[in-house]
């Protein structure tokens, strides 16, 4: 199961200490950590709320560990706090969020309506995660387990975004039972007690001046994100090269666009699939590449439209650019996704 | 001649930012001396605060942190967890313990996790200001209890060494103050009780210090240590609150 993979995904990937508070549709993510931390000498605390739960993963990454949490949207909504400070304090740590509808309690359907705090910063100043999408089993295992590796190397906070219907959904799953963990970095800031060297800190308060400003640390945050925009951004281009018209969906949708483009592509329609597999950095150029051509885009989410915006971005186009979404947990369907793209014209 | 006094190894030479009179400066300088005495500088993990304590890295000559408001105990969870022998505490005002951090600091208790907790109560916000903080005694007037509190509005002071005293995770809890030269001895002591019952691996433990803020209490250093006995001691009395685990 989605949930479970992620769990083993985190394992293979060196994490030792797993902190969560129960929430559908991931709750199976905490049991499974609960039940395999045991096994390998790692910690797992089912906290009081979201809160202390990213606030003791800050806690373990502080002091070196490779450190996850997990929750779904309104527990999301709590996290954001804990992570402007993991990403003020530039300390690696992985949270996945399995989406449900909102606002508010909403339900416990999927959903993709925690885009907008995913991406752009969901908690106060200005920093960024990387954020990825898996749409099968298999990606939010590798995903996850990729994310440690990302979130040690930049230093900082690391989403995997999936959604109900990723978490519950059933599939095989392969990996090597004797994989080694993404390759550890030395982390000679962690804090483990001054011994044979001068005590040091980790806060994210910066009232120095000149190189120890808030301005310059800002400035080298984003100097950092403008390289891994370079750097990290996954995609997958799906029958797009020849294509008229190109759907973009990620996540789960992403799953059903895919089964959309080869029954239309049957039918002789030239329709390509766009598949962001990391929501930030944005595929951006890939998009803008595509666009260069007559090529129009019709984007499907489960959201009122949050994607969409990115999507406007690259292409610059609005004309071109429109949009389907389900909200409050809908999924939307094949035959509607289709009858859709072809009332667009 | 030979220095009597000297600033404890675990101390920087640094100025602090606290005002005259402020408690904050002597509960430092007893707990690096406590570090230095147990010998343990190159083993302690601190987690400041966000209140007046906030800088407290500038001052503290061991690998300190810095929590998000509240969240100071999580975050001396997780490193305990990863850093078992090393010793974890967490220093906090009464806003980040008592108010916005009610609940991690009543879960850490009842984790019985092993850390040590220093708990700075002076009734009031120091850092935003001089509001109302949970531990404000009834009738005393702060920057929003213009009126004083009033039980009625304002609800009553909280006394968390006793709410914490019915956790079984619980092992050590003690109330003292640094209002005399006596009381300061008390706190070190108090102190380093807390720091041995962590190295000995006995659980959870707490020292709430009573402690003055002159600036926002609007009075002179030393009548800010005269209401301290006379007042304060009355809401919160000094002592054991509790010692020893019921834990199995
Ligand atoms: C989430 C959040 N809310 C509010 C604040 C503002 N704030 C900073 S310190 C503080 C209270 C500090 O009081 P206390 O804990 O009693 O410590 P003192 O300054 O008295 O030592 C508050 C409310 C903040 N930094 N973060
Ligand atoms: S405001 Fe109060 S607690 Fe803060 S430094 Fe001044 S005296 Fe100390």
């Amino acid at each position: 199961m989605g949930n479970e993979a992620c769990g083993e995904g985190a394992i293979q990937a060196g994490c030792r200490f797993y902190a969560g508070y129960p929430i559908t549709p991931q709750n199976e993510l905490t049991a499974y950590m609960s039940r395999r931390m045991e096994g390998v000498n790692g910690t797992f605390i089912q906290a009081e709320s979201e809160l202390s739960a990213i606030n003791m993963v800050f806690g373990a990454s502080v002091a070196g560990m490779r450190a996850m949490t997990s929750s779904s949207s309104p527990g999301i909504s709590l996290k954001q706090e804990g992570i402007s400070y993991l990403s003020g304090c530039e300390l690696p740590a992985v949270i996945i969020d399995v989406m449900r509808g909102g606002p508010g309690l909403g339900n416990i359907s999927p959903s993709q309506a925690d885009y907008f705090q995913a991406t752009k910063g969901g908690g106060h100043g200005d920093y960024h995660m990387i954020v990825f999408a898996p749409s099968s089993v298999q990606e939010m295992f590798d995903f996850t387990y990729k994310a440690f590796g990302c979130a040690d190397k930049y230093r900082m906070p690391v989403m995997v975004l999936a959604d109900g219907m990723l978490g519950q959904m059933m599939e095989p799953l392969e990996f090597d039972e004797d994989m080694k963990p993404p390759a550890v970095v030395s982390k000679p800031w962690a804090l483990t007690g001054a011994e044979n060297r001068d005590a040091q800190s980790i806060k994210s308060l910066r009232l120095g001046s000149g190189e120890a400003s808030l301005e310059r640390h800002n400035e080298k945050l984003q100097e950092k994100y403008r390289g891994i925009e370079k750097k990290e951004t996954l995609v997958e281009m799906y029958r797009a090269d020849d294509a008229e018209k190109v759907i973009v969906a990620y996540g789960s949708v992403g799953r059903i666009a895919r089964s959309c483009v080869d029954s239309l592509r049957e039918e002789g329609e030239k329709v390509g699939l766009v598949r962001p597999r990391t929501l930030w950095p944005f595929p951006h150029e890939d998009i803008r590449r595509l666009a260069r051509g007559k090529v129009d885009f019709f984007v499907v989410e489960m959201s009122a439209g949050q994607m969409v915006d990115d999507v406007r971005l690259a292409v610059l186009d609005d004309d071109r650019v429109s949009f389907y979404g389900r909200m409050g947990g809908g999924i939307p369907e094949e035959k509607e996704i289709v009858r859709r793209l072809r009332d667009k014209g | 001649m030979a220095k009597t006094f000297t600033r404890p190894a675990s101390m920087k030479d640094a100025m602090t930012h606290y005002c005259p009179g402020c408690g904050h400066g002597i509960i430092h300088r007893v707990l690096c001396e406590v570090i230095d005495e147990l010998g343990i500088r190159e083993k302690t993990v601190a987690v400041a605060p966000v209140g007046c304590a906030v800088l407290a890295y500038d001052y503290w000559d061991f690998d300190t942190t810095e929590a998000a408001h509240g969240r100071t105990p999580a975050v001396a969870t997780g490193i305990k967890r990863v850093l078992p022998d090393r010793l974890v505490f967490t220093y906090q005002g009464d806003g980040d313990l008592a108010a916005i951090g009610t609940a991690e600091i009543i879960h850490a208790g009842a984790r019985g996790e092993n850390i040590s907790v220093i708990f700075v109560n002076n009734g009031v916000y120091g850092m935003t200001g001089g509001q109302m903080a949970p531990t404000t005694l009834v009738g005393q007037t702060t920057a929003t209890t213009p009126f004083t509190r009033r039980p009625e509005k304002d609800g009553f002071p909280l006394k968390v060494l006793e709410m914490m005293s019915v956790l079984p995770g619980v092992t050590y809890l003690e109330r003292t103050s640094v209002h005399s030269p006596g009381e300061v001895v008390k706190t070190r002591k108090a102190i380093k009780r807390s720091f041995q019952t962590q190295l000995d691996r006995k659980g959870f433990s707490m020292v709430e210090v009573i402690a003055p803020c002159p600036i926002y209490w609007g009075l002179t250093p030393v009548m800010a240590m005269k209401r301290i006995q006379e007042d304060v001691l009355k809401a919160y009395p000094l002592g054991v609150v509790k010692e020893g685990s019921e834990r199995i």
